[in-house]
């Protein structure tokens, strides 16, 4: 288990836990991530400081910092 | 449950989340007729229309706050379930349309499900469905609809595909609102959850539920995933937020999670549900992805980025010149020719320079407010926006700003009036504000010409500007440019504070822009600024005219008028052309004198007098005090009125060598020159802080709904400017440059 953060570009990975801040957590869970959930990391934008994922079909950004609180398994 | 009657008109609310064509098809029912207004107490847009039903029957829809869930933590997203749910002040709800993402359908089925526990008839607007091929998926509409119980109408709403049958299915809902209220869909089994609903119900107040135990039961859920110990929201009453705040603590002393029991049971019932109706091949590579490998690639997208923002910038900075040329030209031409029918006289001036004038002050605007608007709808319409927020994410954020604050505060480099309506394009009310703080403090276009005449002014008039006066202009961008920084630092870390609010950005599929939504958009804007910064911007041009008028003191014109028929009856006499052009030199002179001499001794003068102690210290005379007054109505007035004040006459620019060796030869009383280099410094710094600008205080009066925040931002740049003006002007003379 790693956390999403350090996924590399194009790795897909199923979605373990989610933790950090009860806000965050529940917005993340809101928009479809929830554990059990399969998840590719499409790519780093470094200079936004952002990692862009899919999920459900959906493209989604999150910062580096928050990522880290996405614990996932590589598939 | 309230029945329509034939009589009353009944309210359509279209919900959706975000990037699901929720206000095309807003716009589409209602032809594009929409009212704005905004919702009480908050400034956050609010659209309103009618529609006519087939049976010739009328409807209000309003539009609701795009959104994820109804679950809230600021009081910007509680609109979202007031409006749907029909929570006082809002009126309840006959009928909710949800546009839903066909390509994206189970995220958007949270929504749904959220809505359909809420107890009103739902229609399921399933949109994009033009793209479903695109990406793979195919669904079956039908099945759909047996699975959540309500109309499932498919969409191509860009295209006005599906409009007729969605009609069609919203006049069928009102006659027989039961075929669109199936009741709850997913149920939490008995058990620790269904207590904590039954509890937290039990005191959801009357004029929420209004009677109806699915209702209820939903609040309860909505209250035990809303409730927070950190987050006030105002309107919720505050025993239904303690009971759940209570209720989620004690789910937590017991080890479970409340908000993965509900969340996770919901989606439960949606996998399920999407896995009956949903094909999905294999991903393919979606256009979007080919367009992302392009304008996300780590060199090449950031290239076309900063290409992309140099033409918004080119086009605002450069582009609307001749557009604004030809709109002053224009004035002046009213203005000239309104002053010919009027003949002299206190009417006449009134109309040319106070009500003329003014109107082409906010007139004047529209080119700039018009592009950025335009380039502002196609990159959120094509989806691009939500990249630009991404790739400024960590610039921004460092100086406490949103990363969608990008795009306002370059255009603060043209003009703040059409920056600060832009802050929009932000959710968060306390981002659009610390974003409007910041943003006057960008060097504008309105300062160049004060900078170019205050830089030529600090080299005698035989010389020509060299390497350091050039170096000096972009010392002045640099400085407005690091200030507005710090400025928004430091309010983002004291004053505009704000809870942090993870960066979690959906980025929509690209899509081609649809004109009609783009430049309804833009009509709506200009429209908006007309009419509520147009009226202030007109009556302050109209109160400076006045202070610059008034009073007229006839015993001190009377020698110019004496003089003046003098002139002319040697003029009437005088034959030939040789002996007519000295005197009309003469008389050109004397205008100009006696205009100088009436600005001298109006209020504008008098106050420059006034506040000649106040402005001392930082360098400044009298003179520079009238034309710290006058410019309030645009920055660029100051160079004008020191024509005026100057005997040069008011046509002039920055480059009148006339006017800068006027400015050279200017002294003190006691033999100084006025405008040394250390002065023109002092007075950039001031004219780079300064909010000397009413319209930006009208677009900020507009944009924040009140004159609190606009006397804030006038306050405080006028403080800064004078501490820092105050600054420059007492080092340098400590070091000796006078």
């Amino acid at each position: 288990m790693t956390s999403l953060d350090q996924l590399q570009e194009g790795a897909t990975a199923t979605l373990i836990s989610v933790d950090g801040q009860p806000t965050l957590r529940r917005r993340l869970m809101e928009m479809g991530l929830l554990p059990g959930t399969p998840l590719q990391l499409i790519r780093r934008l470094d200079l936004g400081g952002v990692l862009e994922l899919e999920v459900r079909r959906s493209r989604l950004s999150l910062r580096h910092a928050e990522a880290m609180h996405l614990h996932v398994a590589a598939t | 449950m309230r029945t329509t009657t034939a009589s009353s008109t009944p309210t359509i609310v279209i919900a959706g989340n975000p990037n699901t064509g929720k206000s095309t098809v807003f716009n589409q029912l209602t032809g594009g007729r929409a009212k704005i207004g905004n919702y009480p107490g908050i400034t956050v847009e609010r659209s309103s229309g009618r529609i006519i039903l087939p049976g010739g029957r009328m409807a209000t829809i309003e539009d609701s706050p795009g959104t994820y869930s109804l679950a809230s933590r600021s009081n910007e997203e509680l609109l979202a379930l007031e409006s749907i749910a029909g929570i006082d002040p809002m009126p309840r709800a006959d009928l909710v349309i949800v546009t839903v993402d066909a390509s994206q359908l189970s995220r958007n089925l949270y929504l749904v499900l959220q809505i359909v526990e809420l107890r009103v008839p739902v229609i399921v607007a399933l949109n994009m469905t033009d793209t479903l091929l695109e990406s793979g998926q195919q669904i079956d509409v039908d099945c759909l609809q047996r699975e959540l119980g309500v109309p499932v109408v498919p969409m191509m709403a860009r295209r006005g595909r599906g409009l007729g049958d969605l009609v069609r299915v919203i006049d069928q809902v009102l006659q027989t609102p039961a075929m669109a209220l199936p009741g709850w869909r997913w149920e939490p089994s008995p058990g620790p959850l269904m207590d904590d609903i039954h509890d937290v119900a039990a005191v959801v107040p009357d004029s929420w539920h209004q009677g109806c135990e699915d209702r209820r039961r939903s609040l309860a859920l909505w209250a035990l995933l809303s409730a927070d110990a950190e987050h006030h929201l105002a309107g919720v009453p505050q025993a239904l937020l303690q009971q759940a705040t209570q209720r989620r603590q004690s789910a937590e002393t017991a080890g479970r999670d409340l908000d993965r029991e509900i969340i996770e049971g919901r989606y439960r019932w949606i996998d399920s549900c999407v896995s009956r109706c949903l094909q999905e091949d294999p991903r393919r590579v979606s256009m979007t992805d080919r367009v992302d490998r392009v304008l996300l690639h780590p060199g090449l997208g950031l290239a076309l980025f900063v290409l992309m923002m140099t033409v918004v910038f080119q086009a605002l900075f450069t582009g609307a010149d001749p557009i604004i040329g030809l709109i002053e030209e224009g004035v002046a031409r009213v203005g000239q020719a309104a002053g010919a029918a009027l003949g002299p006289g206190l009417f006449g001036e009134f109309v040319v320079n106070g009500v003329i004038d003014g109107v082409g002050a906010f007139v004047v605007f529209l080119p700039q407010i018009l592009m950025l608007f335009l380039f502002i709808g196609l990159m959120e319409d094509s989806g691009y926006m939500a990249r630009v927020a991404v790739l400024m994410d960590r610039v921004m954020k460092s100086m406490g700003l949103h990363g969608r604050a990008f795009v306002p505060m370059l255009s603060g480099f043209a003009c703040a009036v059409p920056a600060i309506m832009a802050t929009r394009t932000m959710e968060r009310r306390r981002d659009r504000l610390l974003t409007m703080m910041a943003l006057p403090l960008m060097t504008c276009s309105a300062r160049l010409p004060v900078y170019g005449l205050l830089i030529a002014a600090m080299v005698p008039p035989s010389q020509e500007g060299g390497f350091a006066q050039g170096l000096l202009m972009a010392f002045m961008y640099l400085f407005g440019t690091a200030m507005a920084l710090i400025v928004a630092w430091v309010m983002s870390k004291t004053m505009l504070r704000g809870s942090y609010i993870p960066l979690v950005i959906e980025m929509p599929p690209y899509r081609l822009p649809h004109w009609p939504s783009v430049s309804r958009m833009v009509m709506r804007r200009v429209s908006d600024f007309m009419k509520t910064a147009g009226t202030i911007i007109l009556i302050g041009s109209i109160i400076i005219w006045a202070l610059l008028t008034f009073p007229r003191d006839t015993a001190l014109q009377a020698p110019f008028e004496q003089r003046q028929q003098q002139i002319e009856r040697q003029l009437e006499s005088a034959s030939s052309p040789e002996l007519r052009s000295p005197l009309e030199d003469q008389l050109d002179a004397l205008q100009r004198e006696r205009a100088s001499a009436m600005t001298r001794q109006s209020y504008a003068g008098r106050l420059g007098h006034a506040i000649e102690p106040l402005i001392e210290p930082l360098g400044f005379d009298w003179k520079i005090g009238v034309g710290i007054i006058s410019a309030f109505a645009a920055r660029e007035v100051f160079v004008s009125t020191m024509g005026v004040v100057f005997g040069v006459g008011e046509d002039v620019d920055e480059e009148s060598e006339d006017l800068r060796s006027k400015i050279w030869a200017d002294k003190w009383p006691d033999g100084r020159r006025v405008f040394t280099p250390l002065v023109c410094l002092s007075l950039m710094v001031f004219f780079a802080l300064a909010c000397q600008c009413m319209s930006t205080l009208a677009v900020v009066r507009r944009e924040t709904g009140g004159w609190g925040w606009p006397a804030f931002m006038f306050g405080y740049m006028t403080i800064l400017a004078w501490a820092a003006s105050f600054l420059v002007f007492q080092t340098g003379r400590l070091f000796g440059f006078a």
